[in-house]
């Protein structure tokens, strides 16, 4: 099977969120990168233990600047055979998926792997879109996946239960928790990271369909109001009568 | 032109979440001077006319024999299909584990933007402009839709459900789709019934390491089953083995947005915090009262869990008996 891999870069999940530019721009500024864990741990890890059962190719793609390229290389020291970046900036979900979803159709990928979303924007929406794009099936926010035959069989979580879904391929899928487990990168992956073929392609040209205006913090809390642990029957009227949620 | 909105009813009912799409849509097409439609693909015999009262103007059923089960490919194009014949400038959905399949194939065959996760209506004076949670709720963005077509996905309990209006006519239309499926649903594994689903829980009962080992729940459950709340628990809990996976919330985990959230022994790492700080209330109990937990909470309890949540419990029993 030819597996792709997408990856995002993201800031490390204990990141000062801060904007700078008017509000208009994340601050960069001290940020330590990372793989979107979604993706590392769930979307690669699973590439490679069907790799590891043999006969599979596992290539890497992330679309970002050249500033992207160490992690990258931290990717692929977990594993994956090469890489692709993609020479652009990814400025909206639509705009990043017109990129994947013109490389993946030029090279023809039986499997196209995400994770479920990043964990700076949170909006799940680049997997889909390259499906359609694709004109492939998509199995979003998948649990478990395995090979069969020609095809595959995911599990996938909704409000409902857990659908068992089989689908023929190539495919688009969205991996989250439960679909493999987090590995560690050892000495021999680093070394072996340094040296694997890391390869950057053009952006094509496409349409604005959405921009970021501004950011915002949330509004902050309100200090919290300390009951005493001897007064619970006022912790419940609270409940009822300040916050309303009883 | 019109403002679609796609709605899904299980068992025979219109999902909450549908009715909070509808009553946003129909204030969208307010905004914009257009009629709310909304469109139901698999209605399995729930009364969509409902709909009108939440300020949908007319409610369409696509019926082909594809529809039955759910495919991505299959569901985007026949809404597509309606959005083109009802001439929708934009389309709404939900943003739960469907919308989430649906919304990003429709903006891309659209080619509308799209922002999957809106907590607010549009702002029409600057634009379109559209707010979603970014960085785990750390921040929000606010962003300018700006294509012709515009797809928005809609946070669940974002809005609530308003019904002012009466019973809208109910059109059934035969739809080409010109797609099929190439994903088979081959089982559903049901959740027990008894048990409430966590995403959509309103109320969430969560706990941590400070109930030093699995034998030490009976209590967490007691309060649960009191209140009528979910079962939720932090990673460290889920990966010694304690807990089942699937309660794990944070990033990592579920993300969720209940009405209450009671975290008990929990300590409130950031990564715990980013899935549960888009409840409307919480409440923290911990014998630390340096717990980072407490700076996220409405309300806190300091103090041993293990004395606190058996009195908490006694004094949910006597306000439920008492209303």
């Amino acid at each position: 099977m030819k597996i792709l891999v997408c990856i995002s870069q993201v800031p490390d999940t204990t990141t000062k969120i801060a904007f700078t530019d008017g509000n208009t721009k994340f601050a960069e500024a001290g940020v330590q990168w990372i793989v979107n864990p979604y993706d590392e741990w769930y979307a690669l890890v699973r590439a490679l233990e069907i790799q590891e059962k043999g006969g599979s190719t596992v290539t890497l793609l992330n679309v970002g600047p050249a500033a992207n390229d160490a992690v990258i290389r931290k990717a692929l020291a977990i594993g994956g055979d090469d890489a692709v970046r993609i020479d652009a900036d990814p400025k909206e979900s639509y705009f990043v998926a017109a990129q994947i979803a013109a490389y993946a159709k030029s090279e023809s990928f039986d499997l196209v792997l995400f994770g479920k979303e990043t964990i700076n924007y949170n909006g799940a929406e680049v997997p889909g879109m390259v499906a359609e794009l694709l004109d492939a099936p998509f199995i979003s926010q998948a649990s478990k996946l395995e090979v069969e035959g020609s095809g595959i069989v995911c599990e996938r979580p909704t409000e409902a239960g857990v659908e068992v879904v089989s689908s023929s391929t190539p495919v688009v899928v969205s991996a989250q928790k439960g679909m493999s487990e987090a590995r560690i990168p050892n000495m021999r992956g680093i070394m072996a990271a340094r040296t694997k073929p890391l390869k950057v392609v053009a952006a094509v040209a496409v349409d604005t369909l959405t921009e970021v205006t501004s950011f915002s913090l949330p509004d902050a809390k309100s200090a919290v109001k300390l009951i005493s642990p001897d007064n619970m029957d006022e912790l419940v009227r609270l409940l009822h009568e300040e916050a309303k949620v009883i | 032109m019109s403002v679609l909105i796609f709605t899904e009813a299980v068992n025979g009912k219109i999902k909450k979440s549908s009715l909070e799409a509808v009553t946003y849509g129909s204030k969208v097409a307010a905004a914009l001077g257009t009629q709310a439609v909304a469109l139901n693909l698999n209605p399995g015999g729930a009364d969509l006319s409902e709909l009108g009262k939440y300020g949908a103007s007319k409610v369409i059923v696509g019926k082909n024999a594809s529809l039955a089960s759910f495919d991505s490919q299959v569901y985007t194009a026949a809404i597509a299909e309606v959005a083109a014949s009802v001439g929708a400038t934009v389309v709404v959905t939900v943003n739960d584990s469907l919308g989430k399949a649906v919304a990003p194939r429709l903006s891309a065959r659209l080619k509308a933007g799209l922002v999957a996760g809106a907590t607010t209506l549009p702002n029409t004076a600057i634009g379109f402009n559209v707010t979603k949670n970014v960085f785990s709720g750390k921040a929000k963005a606010h962003y300018n839709i700006v294509s012709a077509v515009k797809v928005i996905s809609l946070m669940p309990n974002a809005v609530q459900p308003e019904a002012n209006g009466s019973a809208a006519s109910v059109e059934e239309v035969n739809l080409n789709i010109g797609v099929s499926a190439k994903t088979v649903i081959k089982e559903v594994k049901r959740a027990s019934t008894d048990k409430i689903a966590l995403p959509e829980a309103e109320l969430v009962v969560s706990a941590g390491r400070g109930m030093k080992g699995p034998e030490n729940w009976g209590i967490v459950e007691d309060l649960a089953n009191v209140v009528g709340a979910a079962t939720a628990c932090s990673r460290p809990v889920a990966d010694i083995g304690w807990r089942p996976h699937h309660e794990h919330v944070g990033q990592t985990g579920v993300a969720i947005r209940p009405n209450l959230y009671i975290a008990i022994g929990i300590s409130g790492a950031i990564q715990h915090l980013a899935g549960v700080n888009q409840s409307k209330t919480i409440v923290v109990i911990n014998k630390d009262p340096e717990a980072p937990f407490f700076k996220a909470a409405d309300y806190g309890v300091v103090g041993d869990a293990f004395e606190i949540v058996p009195r908490l419990t006694e004094a949910f029993k006597k306000y439920k008996a008492g209303h």
